[in-house]
């Protein structure tokens, strides 16, 4: 099958970017943000990762977590490339909610078949959901993980579980002694605790999850799937395409904030930007920027149309957003020169967003030495 | 991950008359794209050596002109097609026919636009129909020994006598002038003004060699030939050859240089596809193959992390040129017009000189071996190679101009001077 040449990003698709976008400009523009997660900067406060839980509300009644639900099970079935559009929005704004968690999940429930259908009806009645399949060392070899099946009860502890205080579900990896399975949990299950982490990104919550003789009782804690290691593997391709979306869009935050900046701070009687010395590299990230975007939808696409190069391609996406993100968030703190370095400069927000992005789920060399097996090595076996 | 080369094409969402002239062109490609070229081809236009090359590539243009995938775009009324969005459609089905590029890359890529926007209805019906067959070759002068990247401050002059121009000064780097019949041409007719003293013309070369025109061979850092200097002493034109108004030539220049950097909206036909021993492409596709030829104490350059990432790295950011190209006919997944297409020249110049360069580091002590010594590896075409994508980025505006252009154009910052 062959990629549409719009990325199958079509009119629909461009509607749902720029209500979003819309949405998140008039209910949580920056200055709401840092007032609302920045309040305490003392590094060793108790972790409390506040979020605007009325406007997750309505995110939920606009559909847009459903949006990648199969039709099945109550969903609309956007492509993927459309629910990036979603997600850069939601990106740029750095908003704190479980979008990237329970899109995650989406994609990995619809890879299980009748067993994941009840997940994701819930899903689109409005339940909000997250994955657990990460073990302490934080391998994103989706084959290991530190949770284990033994007399129908799962034991063990998943680590580096994104935006865990906002879900009511948690689709958990676990091994059963021979295989990797799937579970649909329920957070308030006897014998799950949900200890948040204390994380440098203000934007999300983290935490890492105990289970302590978690019954699978078939109402509370479900198996989905009995063989999950593929499973998860053809859902990443989505998982990396939408981070990368995210990245993206924060990116772009921090270009438009640090060249508004470039413009209008006078040093030596000139504004910033008349010097090559931050004007060159500003082009270069807005470049890095551009390329990750341009990237992302044709991983997107790939994803929608052309499953066979969707894993290649989203390989690309997350290694070009990530080595973008680091980038572009030092460039933004560095060209702010000193306020950029304060807690009261809204930059530091989206820097530590930009650096939590880029070390999940694969990093840019985490991605290339995957990329290379296939670019480099295949040929060899080929002869 | 086996189709990098296809990506950039596309065959999504075309109108009536571009799905109609996408299959005449497959037809007609089909039965009519030239065979074996009699003689070895150099990688692009600019290195057209000799006049048998010259001979064979300009029966090419002129049976694809004849044919209507030249020049598609333009008005019937100056030779052209007379078709909307159809350049775009034969440049894809040239370069999926691998068919050789064509010779008059400076005519159909800079000077037709300008001579079309710019020029007198008479000079257009007279100057397009020989340019776009290839019949006239162009060359281009607007560099200066003193005028670089400054281009504004070019010296060239013309002095009025009645309604004729004499014209004195200097060119460099005026890729094909040795062939061609005409110029278009960047000069002053006002010392006292930078931008409002520059004025724009067109000027028959070949047949004033010896009467004003002297044009010298510039060797470069290749030891290859390719363009040239051009000297004028005296020179008499016709006020009939000027472009626009007297004093316009600032903006008559910038027309040519949008159209040179690939961001004009009369695509460029310009390049084929055709693949021959001499025509090295710097892509990455070439580097898996060289890394696993090359060995080295514990296997080959192939095992090697650094190179393994650097090669893969340079896949990715092929790739995103790819994307962005496709990325720039979505309004929805832009915000600047000119954002992406501003990019292209300076992202594929600078791309490809570090493909070139890794190549060499692939390599390893062969790449010290040069194109004339019979043990180099790849025939010594990668250290050739690598000094050649010198050219790209600095021609054309070098890569710290199009850095500022994007700075200053797309993102609003201050005019560095």
């Amino acid at each position: 099958m062959a990629q549409p040449d719009n990325f199958g990003f079509g009119e629909e698709a461009a509607l749902l970017k720029e209500s979003a976008r819309k949405f998140f400009a008039d209910n949580f523009p920056t200055d709401q943000l840092h007032v609302l997660v920045a309040t305490d900067p003392d590094p060793y406060r108790p972790v409390a990762a506040p979020w605007r839980e009325d406007l997750w509300r309505q995110m939920v009644e606009l559909g847009w977590t459903a949006l990648a639900v199969p039709e099945s099970a109550g969903g609309v079935a956007m492509p993927l490339s459309a629910v990036a559009g979603l997600v850069e929005e939601a990106g740029h704004a750095a908003f704190p909610c479980p979008l990237l968690g329970t899109l995650n999940t989406i994609y990995v429930l619809s890879g299980c078949g009748p067993e994941g259908e009840a997940a994701l009806s819930a899903i689109a009645q409005g339940h909000a959901a997250t994955l657990a399949i990460t073990n302490r060392q934080g391998s994103w070899d989706v084959s290991r993980c530190d949770v284990r099946l033994a007399q129908n009860s799962l034991d063990g502890t998943a680590w580096y579980v994104q935006d865990a205080g906002k879900v009511s579900h948690l689709l958990v990896s676990a091994y059963d002694g021979e295989r990797l399975c799937l579970y649909w949990v329920d957070v308030t299950a006897p014998g799950v605790t949900v200890t948040p982490d204390a994380i440098i990104d203000l934007t999300r919550d983290q935490a890492h999850v105990t289970f302590q003789n978690v019954v699978v009782d078939g109402q509370r804690v479900t198996e989905v799937c009995t063989d999950a290691v593929p499973v998860l593997k053809a859902a990443m391709p989505a998982i990396w395409t939408l981070l990368a979306a995210d990245m993206v869009g924060a990116g772009e935050w921090l270009l438009q904030t640090t060249t508004e900046y470039a413009r209008t701070r006078q040093q030596f009687d000139r504004p910033l930007g008349f010097f090559q010395a931050i004007k060159h590299p500003l082009v270069n990230v807005m470049i890095e920027v551009d390329k990750s975007k341009s990237l992302v939808y044709n991983a997107a696409c790939a994803f929608d149309s052309e499953p066979d190069k969707a894993t290649g391609y989203a390989h690309m996406a997350k290694s070009a957003a990530s080595d973008m993100a680091s980038f572009g968030s030092s460039r933004a703190v560095q060209f702010h020169g000193g306020i950029g370095f304060t807690w009261e400069c809204y930059v530091h927000l989206y820097f530590k967003r930009q650096k939590h992005s880029q070390l999940f789920f694969g990093d840019g060399p985490w991605h290339r030495r995957r990329l290379a097996l296939s670019l480099i090595d295949r040929e060899a076996h080929a002869g | 991950m086996d189709s990098h080369s296809d990506m950039g094409r596309t065959s999504g969402k075309d109108t009536q008359e571009q799905t109609e002239f996408r299959q005449y062109c497959r037809d007609w490609l089909a039965q009519n794209k030239p065979g074996e070229p009699p003689v070895r081809l150099p990688l692009t236009a600019l290195e057209i050596m000799t006049e048998a090359q010259m001979a064979y590539l300009k029966s090419w243009q002129k049976a694809a002109y004849e044919a209507g995938l030249v020049g598609c775009d333009y008005p019937e009324s100056v030779g052209g097609g007379g078709r909307t969005g159809c350049q775009r459609i034969a440049n894809e089905e040239m370069r999926a026919a691998r068919t050789p590029f064509f010779p008059n890359l400076v005519g159909l890529g800079m000077a037709a636009a300008t001579i079309y926007y710019h020029g007198r209805n008479e000079l257009k019906e007279r100057l397009l129909p020989p340019l776009f067959s290839g019949e006239h070759i162009w060359c281009q002068g607007f560099s200066e020994p003193g005028a670089g990247s400054d281009l504004a401050s070019v010296q060239t002059f013309a002095d009025q006598r009645g309604d004729k121009w004499i014209i004195n000064g200097h060119k460099v780097w005026t890729s094909l002038a040795h062939f061609a019949d005409w110029m278009i041409l960047l000069l002053r007719t006002d010392k006292s003004h930078k931008y409002e003293g520059l004025s724009y013309f067109v000027v028959p070369i070949r047949s004033n060699l010896g009467k004003g025109v002297t044009v010298r061979p510039l060797i470069k850092m290749t030891g290859e030939t390719g363009f040239n200097e051009v000297i004028f002493e005296d020179l008499e034109v016709d006020d009939g050859c000027r472009l626009d108004e007297l004093g316009k030539g600032w903006q008559v220049a910038m027309t040519t240089l949008t159209h040179e950097r690939d961001a004009g909206e009369l695509v460029t036909p310009a390049a084929g596809g055709m693949r021959n021993e001499s025509a090295f492409n710097a892509t990455a596709i070439a580097l898996p193959g060289l890394a696993r030829n090359a060995e080295r104490d514990d296997g080959t350059a192939a095992d090697d992390p650094l190179l393994r990432d650097r090669i893969v790295q340079q896949f990715i950011r092929e790739q995103a040129i790819a994307q962005n190209m496709r990325r720039s006919r979505i309004p929805a997944l832009q915000d600047h017009p000119m954002r992406l297409p501003l990019q292209n020249k300076l992202l594929m110049s600078e791309v490809a000189q570090d493909t070139a360069n890794l190549a060499m580091d692939i390599e390893g002590a062969g790449a010290s071996l040069y194109v004339g010594d019979s043990n180099a590896p790849a025939k010594g075409q990668w250290p050739k190679s690598y000094m050649n994508t010198f050219g790209f980025t600095i021609a054309a505006g070098t890569s710290e101009v199009q850095r500022n252009i994007l700075g200053e154009r797309v993102l609003g910052l201050a005019k560095s001077k």
